[in-house]
Order: structure tokens, then C-alpha cells, then sequence
């Protein structure tokens, strides 16, 4: 009788641990991207191009938020925006300055379309990203 | 090794099921062994004693201890949870820096994308930028970087010089709760953003118009349209909270003005 309970204590041990051990290494690890980094995702994928990394830290050393939020009429709304390339290569959005004049021209493809395919729209670390709907929960419909 | 896999299993099992683990760690050896050894003897009925009792309500054996669950006492702490006296404000919600990865190593970035090699990476951006007490977010006191020069964005999208229409008036706001009082400046938000960009859509020119609250800026609204997405998170609380409660002699609640 000790020697079952043993037995059966020392299973359920390794068990326990396996599962500790599991859910230790399990999880993939996570984006470690930059706060504010926004992914944009929405034709890309569907289109066979990697989604857009929009880097709000990289930006925001340049230009004031008022430039594109209000002069370009950005709305503070990730994926909200409906940008194509038809409307970039008129001028409009990224194609204010990706021109070739102000930065780089949108000949440049794979500087901004360089997300792994499939992420979903995001902005990364927010709150609502953190807190409210997990990322692996996301889905790139709208 | 019978009482050390013993011993292991049940802290392991305790911790599992969420079961005071004061009540089995802080207690002398003593009391560890007679519980491993009435565990070990499960044909004596003997009644458990109050330190054995979760540890054994916890062990899921078949043994007449468990089929009738002894009275579980709350055990007081013996001494305060915070050592120092007050309460110091947020001290145990502290959040671990992250590190600021080149964006092919970031995990949203494709690393077989050419152009990712291409990119500037964070820290070399950050390099010269004044940094935040936290490092919460980026990391970077972006406003002081405006202040001191390190930083020079354009106002005009293809004008370097022009400069931002700045207006410095603080907006104090009272907290129902016991926080510090919000001190909402104008200067630091106009040096960034145009007055279109907040008014009237996010939020109405009007003394009492605005009901804020950590929810909706949680959920992305109010201060949270950028606040906990681009600019410095929610969880640098002191940067808003920022000015002492009045309190009434009384103790009561806040002084109108």
C-alpha cells in the first residue's frame, strides 16, 4: 500500500511538472516589436504582400503628431484608415511624403511591407491589445 | 526522498489550487512531520491539526482525512505584508522593461524580408533621447527630448522651420478616488498635435463636458485614443496623477474650490 501511494504520488509529480514544463516552453515567445508599432493588414495578406509595419517611434523622431494626424488626415484608428497604394501613389496618406522628395519613394516595397505574413492588425503593447482581446484571438478581418 | 517528493508535491499542489501556502511553509519542521507522517499512516484516524489541513484537504488520495474535511482556520499574518509602514503608491505593480529588438528579431518584422535589414533599429534612434524613470514604452521622455533640443520633428510636413502655435494652460481634474488629482497640460499637448486633433471629437472645449474614466482610457477612448498606444502608457500613472489630493481638515473628501 505505501509503495502504491508512492507510486502513484511520485506519477502524479511528473505529471504536474510536465505540465509546468509544458506551459513554460509552450507558448511561442512573444512579439517583442516597439511600443506603438502599428501592423496594417488590410489587402495586404490577401494581396500576397507582408503586411505594413508602421513604426510610430521612427516617425515621431521626425515629424509631429499634427502632421499626419491632422494635416493628412490620419485617423487615430489602426487599420481605420482604408489605405491602398492607388491613394499613396496619388499623393494621399504615406504618399505625402513616400515621393521621393520628402522620403523614400513607394518604389521601396519591401521597407514597408516587411511584417511576417498573416499578423493581424494591431497597434503593438496598447492596452486594448494587451488587455482587452489577445493577440492570438485577432483576426485579419477587419 | 519519500518525505522530499512528499513535501514537494504538496507545495506544488498548494500553490496549484491556491491554498494558503503560509499556513505550510512558515510552520516549524515539526508540524511538517507530523503531517507527512499522518499522511504516511492513513489507517489511523487521527484529527489533523489546522497546519495539516489544507495540505491534506489538498493531497487527492483516498484516505479518511479528507473524507471528513476538517475545519480550515484563517491563519493572521504575524507580520505587515509591507515592511516601512505606509503604503507606498503602485510600488507592487512595477512592469518589467522590455527590450527594444532590431526589427528582425521583433517578431512582427519577417526576418527573410530584405528590407527589414534596412531598417533603422530603436536603440540607435534612442541613442541621444532623454529616457523615462520607468522605460515603460518606448522608453523615451519624448517631451523633454522636445524641451532640451534633442529633438526637432517638423511641424509642417515640408517646412523645417515652422514652429507650433503653443498654449500653456493646465487643466486639474478631480479624481472620484483617492488618486492624485489629474494635471492635464496644454503646452506639452500642443507641442505635438494641432487643437483639431482632440476638439471637439475626442473632447468637447467645455469645463464638465468630458466624463473620463481609466476604463474608457483603458479601451481606447478619451486619453486613450493615444495614451497606451503611441504615447506614454497608462501604466506610468504619477505622469497624470501628478498633484497631492486636498483634503479637509475633517479628513473628508476633496476641497471645492
Amino acid at each position: 500500500m505505501p509503495s502504491l501511494i508512492r507510486h502513484t504520488l511520485l506519477g502524479r509529480m511528473l505529471l504536474v511538472w510536465s505540465l509546468v514544463i509544458v506551459a513554460t516552453f509552450a507558448d511561442p515567445s512573444p512579439a517583442m516589436a516597439e511600443y506603438g508599432d502599428v501592423v496594417i493588414n488590410n489587402y495586404s495578406d490577401a494581396a500576397g504582400m507582408r503586411p505594413v509595419v508602421f513604426p510610430h517611434w521612427f516617425h515621431r523622431i521626425r515629424f509631429r503628431c499634427k502632421v499626419c494626424h491632422a494635416d493628412l488626415g490620419f485617423k487615430f484608428k489602426a487599420g481605420g484608415n482604408d489605405i491602398n497604394m492607388y491613394k499613396i501613389i496619388e499623393g494621399k496618406y504615406c504618399g505625402a511624403c513616400h515621393n521621393g522628395n520628402v522620403a523614400w519613394s513607394v518604389k521601396n516595397c519591401i521597407l514597408c511591407h516587411s511584417g511576417k505574413p498573416g499578423t493581424p492588425i494591431q497597434i503593438h503593447e496598447s492596452t486594448m491589445q494587451e488587455l482587452a482581446v489577445p493577440v492570438n484571438t485577432l483576426t485579419n478581418k477587419k | 526522498m519519500n518525505r522530499l517528493s512528499k513535501l514537494m508535491l504538496c507545495s506544488l499542489l498548494a500553490v496549484l489550487l491556491g491554498t494558503p501556502m503560509i499556513s505550510a511553509a512558515a510552520d516549524n519542521q515539526a508540524t511538517k512531520k507530523k503531517s507527512s507522517a499522518s499522511k504516511a499512516k492513513p489507517t489511523s484516524a487521527q484529527p489533523a491539526t489546522a497546519a495539516a489541513a489544507p495540505v491534506a484537504a489538498a493531497v487527492p488520495t483516498p484516505e479518511p482525512a479528507a473524507s471528513a474535511p476538517p475545519v480550515q482556520q484563517y491563519q493572521y499574518p504575524t507580520r505587515p505584508a509591507i515592511a516601512g509602514g505606509a503604503n507606498p503608491f503602485n510600488r507592487l505593480l512595477k512592469v518589467a522593461r522590455r527590450p527594444h529588438m532590431p526589427p528582425s528579431e521583433d517578431e512582427i518584422h519577417d526576418p527573410t524580408n530584405e528590407g527589414t535589414m534596412i531598417l533603422q533599429q530603436p536603440l540607435d534612434a534612442y541613442e541621444d533621447l532623454p529616457k523615462t524613470e520607468t522605460g515603460l514604452g518606448n522608453g523615451v521622455h519624448w517631451v523633454k527630448a522636445l524641451d532640451d533640443g534633442n529633438l526637432k520633428p517638423r511641424w509642417e510636413r515640408t517646412d523645417p522651420g515652422a514652429e507650433p502655435m503653443v498654449m500653456d494652460m493646465n487643466i486639474v481634474r478631480v479624481p472620484k478616488s483617492s488618486v492624485p488629482d489629474v494635471v492635464f497640460p496644454h503646452r506639452q499637448h500642443t507641442l505635438w498635435l494641432a487643437c483639431s486633433n482632440c476638439h471637439p471629437d475626442i473632447f468637447i472645449p467645455r469645463k464638465g463636458a468630458n466624463q473620463i474614466s481609466m476604463a474608457a482610457i483603458i479601451l481606447g477612448q478619451k486619453c486613450g485614443v493615444c495614451h497606451g498606444k503611441v504615447a506614454f502608457p497608462i501604466s506610468e500613472c504619477k505622469r497624470c496623477h501628478s498633484q497631492p489630493k486636498k483634503v479637509a481638515v475633517n479628513g473628508g473628501g476633496p476641497v471645492k474650490p
